[in-house]
């Protein structure tokens, strides 16, 4: 049964989520990971000395207590009101993947930014807000509303076209951290880019064509489809502005923010493609039953 | 000072060359250090002398002016912008900041340990010196003359690498690099505009560019060397030097603007 507060309070969880990842991208755009060595406490105590880059360290570590609160309420609220299991196991999910995100964090703290461990933490934080955007998508009226199914004769199917759009998101977040921390180059990343938009365009056409009056397939889909455009034109962005002034003392303010958008963007992206897979699959599996 | 029998090397290398190379004649003795490894002992009768300057050819790059406007600690302490010390063109057209050294030439060779600290100092939220130069096991003293917190975080590929906190008036960081490293950035997380950089090498031919661009190497052995001048933005450079007994020769790098 759709619970008003539950939903409300997921959406909390899945805003600050993205705050939060906003807040890790500028750890990392402003080089200030090491700022505060020491870790889970700062400096020794739970309020650091406010200065430089600590301020970038710190209000990460913040927004990281906050949401790990917010994420074990959610999960324990699911645990006590929701009736279905998967809900409540997908809350589970999300507990145990913001507190492995704080181990991480931590561990690239004392361990002075391993590559592994830096772009892990990165693309466990964007699969981290996936979890909770689905679960605020799943306590919501429209999805509690009864749904037409939807006939899917096409092959591949739209799921498994959803599903493939969605991994390819992941995987090129994947490519981007590693780009990021100095793990891989720009090619695979660029390579990511061209698979990811055409995944999205074929999705975004499939739905047009075969399903252009169900809502649920439109959303997810246009969603997706924007968002890898307005990537592609913020991953640019970052890229020449980089380029542009690589003999310049960085970080620069015209680095950092077109790079902190790119990494937003990248993970509402994947909450889109993800949206997209979980509406294929509930509307055709429903279909197919 | 008792003085001990030559290494077998290098008496094979003199008995070799002394015919047809009279000019390599000088004298190297060894003597035990208290750890039971040979010290080679220079005779400065013979010891002999590189010097030189880093000239710059081009056009000298613009001067960078760091971005302290968030941080009123450190954009106070400076009455005029700071800027970058990346490439510091001097005003007779050499290069500042430059590390010099004996790359290759003094192998199988130990030198006396130096005594004494080198020191790192953070003022005005920048690193003092910006370049030096360090033997391995010597204790790099780090100041923070700044009213600010810093942290020093030297980012070595054979040293260990560490991060430490460093809060004003707190009392200075010893520390040591083991191994022989060229060249060691170090930088602050905190004030991510503060770059230095350290050169550790296991002997004490080395010499770090001032305002006039010049470098001195002296008290070498008479030999064959290898001199490298390293540049942070515009690389290494080296070249050959033979040396004679008591020999003084002088030596030019040039690095061009890119």
């Amino acid at each position: 049964m759709h619970n008003p507060g539950l939903h409300r309070f997921a959406t909390l969880t899945a805003a600050a989520t993205f705050c939060l990842i906003v807040a890790g991208a500028l750890v990392t755009s402003n080089e200030a990971g090491l700022a505060v060595p020491d870790w889970p406490l700062s400096y020794g105590s739970l309020m650091p000395p406010w200065v430089g880059n600590i301020r970038y360290e710190h209000s990460h570590r913040l927004a990281a207590g906050v949401v790990l609160l917010l994420t074990a309420a959610l999960a324990a609220w699911l645990a006590r009101r929701e009736t279905r299991r998967w809900v409540r196991r997908l809350g589970y999910a999300a507990l145990g993947a913001v507190l492995a995100q704080a181990l991480l964090g931590g561990i690239t703290v004392l361990f002075l930014l391993p590559m592994p461990v830096s772009v892990l933490h990165a693309v466990l934080a964007q699969a981290f807000f996936s979890t909770t955007v689905i679960l605020a998508l799943v306590t919501g009226r429209d999805w509690a509303a009864p749904a037409a199914a939807v006939l899917d004769a096409a092959r591949p199917s739209l799921a498994v076209l959803a599903k493939a759009g969605a991994a390819g998101v992941l995987a090129q977040l994947l490519l981007g951290a590693a780009l990021r921390h100095q793990g891989l180059g720009i090619i695979p990343h660029l390579v990511g880019a061209g698979v990811v938009m055409g995944l999205a365009l074929w999705i975004l056409a499939r739905v047009s064509g075969r399903h252009f009056l169900e809502a649920r397939l439109l959303r997810p889909a246009a969603a997706q489809a924007l968002l890898v455009t307005f990537q592609l034109v913020l991953g640019a962005t970052a890229y020449l502005a980089r380029l542009a002034t690589q003999d310049a003392v960085q970080p620069l303010p015209l680095v950092i923010w077109p790079t902190v958008a790119h990494v937003a963007v990248g993970a509402l992206t994947l909450a889109a493609a993800v949206w997209m897979a979980v509406e294929a699959w509930r509307l055709t599996a429903e279909a197919v039953s | 000072m008792k003085y001990q029998t030559l290494l077998p090397a290098a008496a094979l290398t003199a008995i070799l060359i002394a015919p047809g190379c009279g000019s390599k004649e000088g004298t190297i003795t060894e003597t035990p250090a208290a750890g039971g490894a040979a010290v080679t002992k220079v005779d400065p009768a013979t010891a002999a002398t590189v010097t030189g300057k880093v000239s710059f050819a081009g056009q000298a790059p613009a001067k960078v002016v760091l971005r302290m406007d968030a941080e009123p600690d450190c954009k106070g302490l400076h009455s005029t912008p700071a800027v970058g010390e990346e490439v510091v063109v001097n005003a007779n057209r050499t290069l500042a900041n430059v590390f010099v050294y004996v790359k290759a030439g003094l192998e199988g060779k130990t030198f006396e340990a130096s005594t004494g600290s080198v020191q790192l100092d953070q003022k005005g939220c920048i690193y003092r010196p910006h370049v030096l130069g360090v033997r391995t096991g010597q204790t790099v003293s780090i100041a923070n003359s700044d009213p600010t917190t810093h942290n020093i975080h030297p980012m070595p590929a054979v040293n260990r690498e560490w991060n430490q906190s460093q809060t004003p008036k707190a009392p200075n960081l010893d520390k040591q690099f083991p191994r022989t490293e060229i060249m060691i950035p170090v930088k602050c997380n905190v004030h991510p505009w503060m770059k230095s950089w350290i050169g550790v090498l296991d002997h004490p031919f080395f010499a770090v560019t001032g305002d006039q661009g010049t470098f001195e190497l002296k008290g070498l052995p008479p030999g064959d060397y290898t001199i490298e001048a390293w540049q942070e933005k515009y690389g290494k450079q080296e070249q050959k030097v033979t040396l004679a007994a008591s020999a003084s020769q002088a030596i030019e790098f040039t690095f061009k603007s890119q």
